[in-house]
């Protein structure tokens, strides 16, 4: 019975160079870094070779060898910028996969942003790029919604219906499901049409993470084993959703591991058992009625074991640097030129903040793997560094144009910083 | 199993095996940070209340007595530097883990530390055999006459050697101290192997080269396994060129002496095994503690020299070629170009004071840098109440306590990377001594930025709770026992 509906994020940030209180003012190149693990280009390239190019003629040749294979992407704006500007055949790759009918897109914000908890409006201004971006390269227009890092609650699901969209993907998160199972469909509270997919983690995480640790007692994991499973669910649930980040394949595992062999033939091992099937997002939400409805009234997200904002908001640098950058919003959409508009927003990007976190910072961990810098504090200074620069530019841009195009845009700084903080005291 | 099940119902029977199979592989997996979140808090709370859960509680009562005999150069409060406070710090908490310690150090006055009662073991005059217990009853401080301290240097020892003659006319009496440093080490040396005869012990523990010497002299008379303690070295205290070749000499005949050695730091490992070649088997790593006080204490602060908005960074130490302290005026003229609101504080004196007064004159911000000179006790406390930020900008710096020492007023720091600090603290800022650009670029975000401020402070402030010389003392214990456990003596 229950149908395997695969979901992978496909992102990368523009990380931004090292940037010294001595460039502000004078550089305005803020994501070309003459360092490796800071250049946006090399790591680019870096993941390409690695997962990218790989694991899409991987999934290509599944999709051609099994009818029956479905598989489901979002690719963040960002990330389509890069592969445009530094490696074509990598979105070439994605479309070769999407012309095949059983590639299904998901929107999200183009920057990969926080914005939803900041400004609905800059929310909206991004969702609606992504969705001209991925119809400019692809022809689609996305039915289901993801947000960032799947941050997710009752009002973004209130917000994500009056847009229009079918669907929503969130975290299956066990203090929200309490005894109900996340291989359902299920209806945000408050809406009226749009319905729920949520991750199964557990057996999304047995790939994702655990796949390569040899202290797990099921290493190593086969395509049979977990296909295997998935047959355990019979009878228990309509699907299995299997959200990860796309980089799991190459990247996060490599291929040293056997992630590819493993991805090769889970779908012939799950294919094996007559009542399996694979679905996307928009068949599933199609297929199945919802099963009950579910209340998420806090933010609720994919990332470590609290499950909530605390990657990238937990501690006073991040919470500031993020209120520093909304402050500007009102004047940059005002006076802003577009190269402006567009610095601004990729400082956006939710990896910024993911970078300055502290949290387990003592004992190292997934945190310090991922982060390009040398400490959250690091990262944090070039970010507020940059910040003074696009004032500087902002304040430019004002002596420029000395008139607003907006009427309710108020020169004076002080009530817009209230009203700031206000908002992000409420949200997080 | 409804009711009392951590499972939610839609879990089947069979897969309640599996799960609990994957709740041991969740927390081993890089996504598992539950495991560490406790650890987290343990520390947490330990770091609270470090005093409460006393480690000499810990031992087991059956744990053997181990009887140290310890050299070192100085005690509070007539110290120097750090390192008289190091090494009384982790005598007390070796003493409250059952280590019964004689502590033999160099004096030049008859009568020494008020509340410590200390007798000279070598004067005939005074009866060194006598024992004097101190606060402690398993410290007994010896003293030998000497006309030794530390940071001495060879031409600072003819110095003082021709006042101690002056006043004290010892030349004439019946303490005869060497010309030169050197020869005073190693006359220092001789007396410290008499009281080595005389003393029941099992192992020498020595701190730094001043006392490698005497260190050496009490493992040849009495054949046992000698510790030596490398708090600095002489590439440390000096330019590369102007390296003193017997103190590197006599550092070497310690390091090569000795069954096991004890760093600082591992950046002062490092340079052990870089420096001196020696392996870097031979040595373990200790890092200094300090003893934080949880009493909340009342906030002293100088308001006048803040006034009008100024931040105040902040150095403490000796100002001399290794501490660094050129580079950070270099920063200041730098960071004070992009904010005029920042005062800088250097307390200390040294052999550099005035080269670096003059480096402010030179770079005209004179109005910008103040030099009050060396301060203790309520002085010290109002300059670390009304810092904004502390700078340790060493050149090489083995540890760096007064980093932690900063930390324990719950003020932001920036460490060199060449420096043992910088291992201990994650929450501090890193630069390399040398770029003067990138320090002035972190001055300007702490200052700029009380967010980060806060973070380091609070944040660093925990860490530095962690560092107890309790632990410390704990991991010199575990030397001593794999080194008496190999029965080689």
């Amino acid at each position: 019975m229950p149908s395997i509906c695969f979901y992978f994020q496909v992102h990368q940030p523009y990380r931004a160079k090292k940037y010294s209180v001595f460039n502000v003012g004078n550089d305005h190149d803020y994501f070309e870094s003459p360092e490796d693990r800071l250049s946006n280009e090399k790591i680019f390239h870096k993941v390409a070779e690695k997962s990218y190019l790989p694991t899409n003629k991987v999934i290509l040749g599944l999709l051609n060898k099994h009818p029956e294979m479905k598989v489901s992407y979002s690719l963040s704006g960002v990330f389509i910028e890069q592969a445009e500007k530094f490696n074509p055949e990598v979105l070439d790759s994605f479309k070769r996969l999407v012309d095949t009918g059983r590639a299904e897109l998901l929107e999200e914000t183009y920057h990969h942003s926080l914005s939803f908890l900041y400004s609905k409006d800059e929310f909206k201004r991004q969702v609606k790029l992504h969705r001209d971006k991925i119809k400019e390269h692809f022809g689609v227009e996305p039915k289901v919604f993801r947000n960032t890092e799947l941050i997710y609650n009752n009002d973004l699901a209130k917000e994500i219906e009056e847009m229009g969209y079918q669907g929503i993907i969130a975290e299956g998160a066990d203090h929200i499901l309490g005894w109900r199972s996340p291989n359902f469909v299920y209806k945000p509270k408050g809406a009226k049409n749009l319905k729920l997919l949520l991750k199964n983690y557990k057996l999304s995480d047995d790939i994702a993470f655990r796949f390569s640790n040899k202290g797990w007692s099921d290493h190593p994991l086969t395509a049979e084993k977990f296909s295997n499973w998935v047959n355990d669910h019979h009878g228990n649930g309509h699907l299995i959703n299997l959200f990860m980040d796309y980089e799991t394949f190459g990247e996060h595992q490599w291929e040293s591991t056997g992630i590819f062999d493993f991805l090769s033939h889970l779908p012939e091992y799950v294919l094996r058992h007559p009542d399996n099937s694979f679905v996307t997002p928009s068949e599933a939400i199609a297929q199945y009625q919802h099963f009950d409805e579910l209340d998420y009234p806090h933010f609720v997200s994919w990332a470590d074991t609290e499950r909530d904002l605390s990657a990238w908001l937990s501690n006073s640098i991040q919470k500031d640097a993020a209120q520093k950058l909304y402050s500007l919003e009102k004047d940059i959409m005002a006076y802003g030129d577009d190269r402006l508009i567009e610095d601004w927003r990729k400082m956006q990007t939710s990896d910024h903040f993911y970078y300055m976190c502290t949290k387990y910072f003592s004992d190292g961990d997934v945190h310090k793997y991922f982060n390009p810098y040398e400490t959250p504090y690091e990262a944090f200074i070039t970010y507020m560094n940059i910040l003074s620069d696009i004032r500087h530019r902002l304040d430019d841009c004002k002596k420029v144009n000395k008139a607003p195009t907006s009427k309710k845009v108020v020169k004076k700084t002080s009530p817009k910083k209230t009203g700031a903080k206000k908002s992000v005291s409420k949200k997080s | 199993m409804e009711g009392k099940s951590d499972y939610p119902r839609w879990i089947n029977f069979f897969m309640i095996k599996k799960i609990t199979k994957l709740k041991k592989s969740i927390l081993s997996t890089t996504n598992g940070v539950g495991s560490r979140v406790k650890q987290l808090k343990k520390k947490v709370v330990k770091s609270v209340s470090p005093k409460k859960v006393s480690l000499s509680q810990k031992i087991p009562k059956v744990d053997k007595q181990r009887k140290v005999l310890m050299f070192g150069w100085e005690l509070p409060p007539y110290n120097s530097g750090g390192l008289g406070v190091a090494c009384y710090e982790l005598a007390e908490a070796m003493s409250k883990q059952n280590s019964k310690i004689t502590f033999v150090l160099p004096s030049k006055y008859d009568k020494s530390v008020p509340f410590m009662d200390v007798t000279h073991a070598d004067s005939a005059k005074t009866n060194g055999q006598q024992e004097q217990s101190v606060t402690d009853s398993n410290i007994k401080i010896q003293t030998v006459r000497s006309n030794l301290s530390p940071y001495l240097n060879e031409t600072s020892y003819m110095e003082q050697y021709s006042q101690t003659e002056r006043h004290y006319e010892c030349s004439r009496g019946n303490c005869q101290y060497g010309e030169t440093l050197i020869d005073e080490v190693y006359r220092y040396g001789e007396a410290a192997a008499e009281v080595a005869q005389k003393e029941n012990f099992e192992i020498i523990h020595a701190h730094d080269w001043l006392s490698f010497p005497a260190g050496i002299k009490a493992k040849e008379v009495s054949h046992k396994p000698l510790v030596v303690h490398v708090h600095a070295l002489e590439y440390d205290r000096s330019h590369e060129g102007g390296v003193n070749a017997q103190i590197c000499a006599i550092e070497r005949s310690g390091m090569q002496a000795a069954d096991k050695i004890i760093a600082v730091s591992g950046y002062t490992k490092q340079r052990i095994v870089d420096y001196y070649g020696i392996s870097a088997e031979k040595i373990e790593v200790v890092h200094n503690g300090i003893n934080i006080s949880n009493k909340p204490t009342k906030k002293l602060t100088l308001k006048s020299i803040k006034s009008g908005g100024k931040k105040m960074v902040l150095f403490v130490g000796r100002i001399t070629y290794q501490k660094g302290v050129d580079y950070l005026i270099e920063a200041a003229a730098k960071a004070l170009k992009i904010n005029k609101k920042l005062v800088f504080m250097i307390v200390g004196s040294g052999d550099m004071s005035h080269q670096i007064i003059n480096q402010a004159a030179n770079h005209a911000i004179s109005d910008k840098v103040f030099f009050p000179g060396f301060l203790r006790g309520e002085e010290l406390s109002k300059i670390y109440g009304s810092a904004d930020l502390y700078v340790m900008p060493s050149v090489s710096e083995p540890f760096g306590l007064v980093a932690l020492e900063a930390l324990s007023h719950k003020v932001p720091v920036i460490v060199s990377k060449q420096s043992g600090a910088s291992e201990v603290i994650m929450h501090s800022l890193k630069v390399d001594f040398w770029d003067t650009d990138e320090l002035a670029n972190k001055i300007v975000a702490v200052i700029e930025n009380p967010s980060l401020a806060d973070s380091l402070s609070k944040n660093g402030h925990k860490e530095a709770l962690n560092c107890t010389w309790d632990c410390a003392a704990k991991k010199c214990i575990n030397v001593y026992d794999q080194l008496l456990s190999a029965s080689s003596f």
